[in-house]
């Protein structure tokens, strides 16, 4: 794809992450609500690493940890060596929700992170290149308003990606995509992470997303979040829903979420 | 592009069904109306002697004739036959109106007289005391445009640091909350003695009704702001700077502009009162002035006028929202 190669000019190496005996918890009303219980994770330089658990049991507060969103509690959280201390444009998140500003056309919201890092001058083509690639080029002078649930959330991933991220952190970024947009977007996925190198953390409800696209799978308990499990995936890209390894390792993780019996 | 909205509103969807009938008799009714009312007040006989009243008729006719004239012109110009059309029962009922006031007043002084100056008498005071009425027209607009911006600027930068500065809450909201609820007329007789001139404590008056509801609406705006916006725009790589000035601020700009909006009310309202009390110029002074002199016509063109002027300036307001606002849906029309 074209605009695959062009996003590519300047490839950022991805880059380690840490995450050590990390634990943090809510305060509701008082009483603290633990959410994440000593979690312990190391992602290799390029790894695309998935997390899948029940709803509610803190897979989106790790994230935001990661992205230096909130301090944890306890713990640590080293990315490239250095601890997380705040948010950084070297890791961009795709959140859960598209959120795209109302008031910026889809181009103007693609340009976010270039415009607040002084780059958009030089830099603009990078704009349309990441339109491109999600498939919104066309729909760059339209507000958010007149777009459909699965436009914002692709238009979401185009204003992460212009960013050229080191770590990359999706949170569901497929959830709300109509199942062939889906599965264009996890190939698409899988080919930019190749080509650029990125390291990747997904979130994802979806155990066949995990397998497709992530070299590590790794399984998180009811709330408080703990590992519960890690599974390797070994399989070479591109990856193929048929591939009767892959029904293997569906059942594995299905039985590790606690879903054995009706599979 | 597939990207067009349909932005009508069920109002004009049903204007529009009711409105089936060919338009250039609708809009020729409407003509035939003006023309009957100019008729009608020429000729009907009058109690007492209005030397306006064949200049108002031949108005009244003039505008039967242009109306005409222009429901000939709408069948070739659509956009202005569409107006015509969706206008003329107004327009007629504008006309009914007029004759009514016609009737009740100069010709069967149904209503007592020196307090119900008949239309003629209106356009007399139009076209012999413009001067002094365009003159007040200058005064008040300075008045009120110096005072409006000042007041605008002022809160709005308030409740922006307000809503985004904990420190700046701390000192001003407590500041806020016992001087803002204050009606700014009641400031009227200190401002006048504290200032050096009645323009600048009219300046400072008409400031302050307009810069607390700003700074009001201003500050719940940007601490409503969805904290996700913050969140995206730092992972980003967003400093407080553009946080401030490309997230909060535009995201709390429909809460400005009901502000703003709120502020121009407020700011009509005092400066009137400080026109009447204090400064010896502008409409509220002439409204004043033709009461002592029981010039009831004149009192009558100068709220014609206001009105005139108020409407103006909030459409003007509207349309600025319009576009700051359009990428806002379900705008309200005015
Ligand atoms: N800001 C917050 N304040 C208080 N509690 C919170 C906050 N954010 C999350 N929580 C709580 O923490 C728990 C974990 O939330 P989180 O959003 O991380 O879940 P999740 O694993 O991402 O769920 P899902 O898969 O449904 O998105 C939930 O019980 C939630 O109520
Ligand atoms: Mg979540």
């Amino acid at each position: 794809m074209v605009a695959v190669a062009a996003l590519t000019e300047d490839t950022a190496a991805g880059a380690p992450l840490a995450i050590r005996g990390v634990s943090h918890e809510f305060d509701i009303e008082g009483t603290p609500l633990p959410v994440l219980d000593d979690i312990d994770l190391d992602v290799a330089p390029g790894e695309f690493v998935a997390l899948l658990g029940p709803s509610g049991c803190g897979k989106s507060t790790l994230l935001r940890l990661v992205a230096g969103l909130e301090p944890p509690r306890a713990g640590r959280i080293l990315f490239d060596g250095a601890p997380v201390l705040g948010p950084h444009p070297s890791r961009v998140v795709v959140f859960q929700d598209p959120t795209l500003y109302p008031w910026r056309t889809v181009e103007g919201n693609v340009s976010v992170g270039l415009e607040a890092r002084g780059l958009l001058r030089s830099q603009r083509h990078r704009v349309g290149d990441a339109l491109r690639l999600v498939g919104l080029d066309g729909f760059a002078r339209v507000y958010p308003h007149q777009l459909s649930g699965g436009m914002a959330q692709r238009a979401a991933l185009a204003r992460a990606l212009v960013n050229d991220p080191q770590l990359l952190i999706l949170d569901e970024p497929l959830g709300k995509l109509d199942s062939l947009t889906r599965l264009t977007m996890q190939s698409e996925l899988v080919s930019l992470w190749q080509r650029k190198g990125f390291t990747a953390l997904l979130v994802t409800h979806d155990v066949e997303e995990a397998l497709l696209l992530a070299s590590r799978v790794v399984v998180l308990s009811d709330r408080p979040a703990r590992i519960k499990a890690e599974v390797a995936n070994d399989l070479p890209y591109p990856r193929h829903r048929g591939d009767p390894r892959l029904a293997e390792l569906r059942h594995e993780v299905l039985s590790l979420l606690g879903l054995d019996a009706t599979w | 592009m597939t990207s067009e909205t349909i932005r009508e509103e069920p109002a004009a969807y049903l204007a529009g069904s009711a409105a089936r009938a060919p338009s250039f008799a609708r809009v020729a009714a409407a003509g035939l109306a003006w023309l009957g009312a100019g008729a009608l007040t020429y000729l009907l006989p009058e109690q007492g002697d209005w030397p306006y009243t064949a200049a108002y008729a031949a108005l009244l006719a003039a505008i039967g004739l242009a109306l005409i004239l222009a429901g000939i012109l709408g069948r070739v110009l659509p956009r202005l036959d569409e107006r015509l059309r969706v206008s003329s029962p107004r327009l007629v009922a504008v006309a009914v109106l007029l004759t009514v006031w016609q009737l009740v007043t100069a010709k069967y002084e149904i209503l007592p007289m020196p307090f119900f100056p008949p239309p003629q008498a209106i356009l007399e005071v139009f076209l012999d005391d413009w001067p002094k009425l365009g003159e007040s027209i200058w005064h008040s607009g300075w008045l009120l445009a110096g005072g409006y911006v000042i007041g605008a600027v002022a809160g709005f930068l308030t409740g922006v640091s307000i809503g985004w500065s904990r420190a700046a809450a701390y000192w001003v909201h407590p500041v806020l909350r016992f001087v803002g609820p204050l009606p700014a007329t009641a400031w009227l007789p200190i401002a006048f003695f504290v200032f050096p001139s009645s323009w600048s404590a009219s300046t400072f008056l008409v400031a302050l009704a307009t810069g607390f509801p700003v700074a009001i609406l201003t500050w719940s705006g940007v601490a409503s702001v969805n904290s996700a916006y913050y969140d995206i725009a730092r992972t980003l790589g967003a400093r407080p700077r553009f946080l401030i000035l490309r997230v909060a601020v535009p995201a709390a700009m429909p809460h400005v502009f009901v502000g703003l909006f709120m502020g121009m009310g407020a700011s009509f309202a005092v400066l009137v009162v400080a026109e009447m009390l204090g400064v010896k110029a502008g409409l509220g002074w002439y409204l004043q002035w033709a009461q002592g002199w029981a010039a009831y016509a004149n009192m009558y063109a100068a709220l014609i006028v206001m009105a005139l002027a108020a409407s103006g300036l909030i459409t003007l307001l509207f349309r600025l929202r319009d576009r700051l606002l359009a990428w806002q849906k379900g705008l309200v029309r005015w």
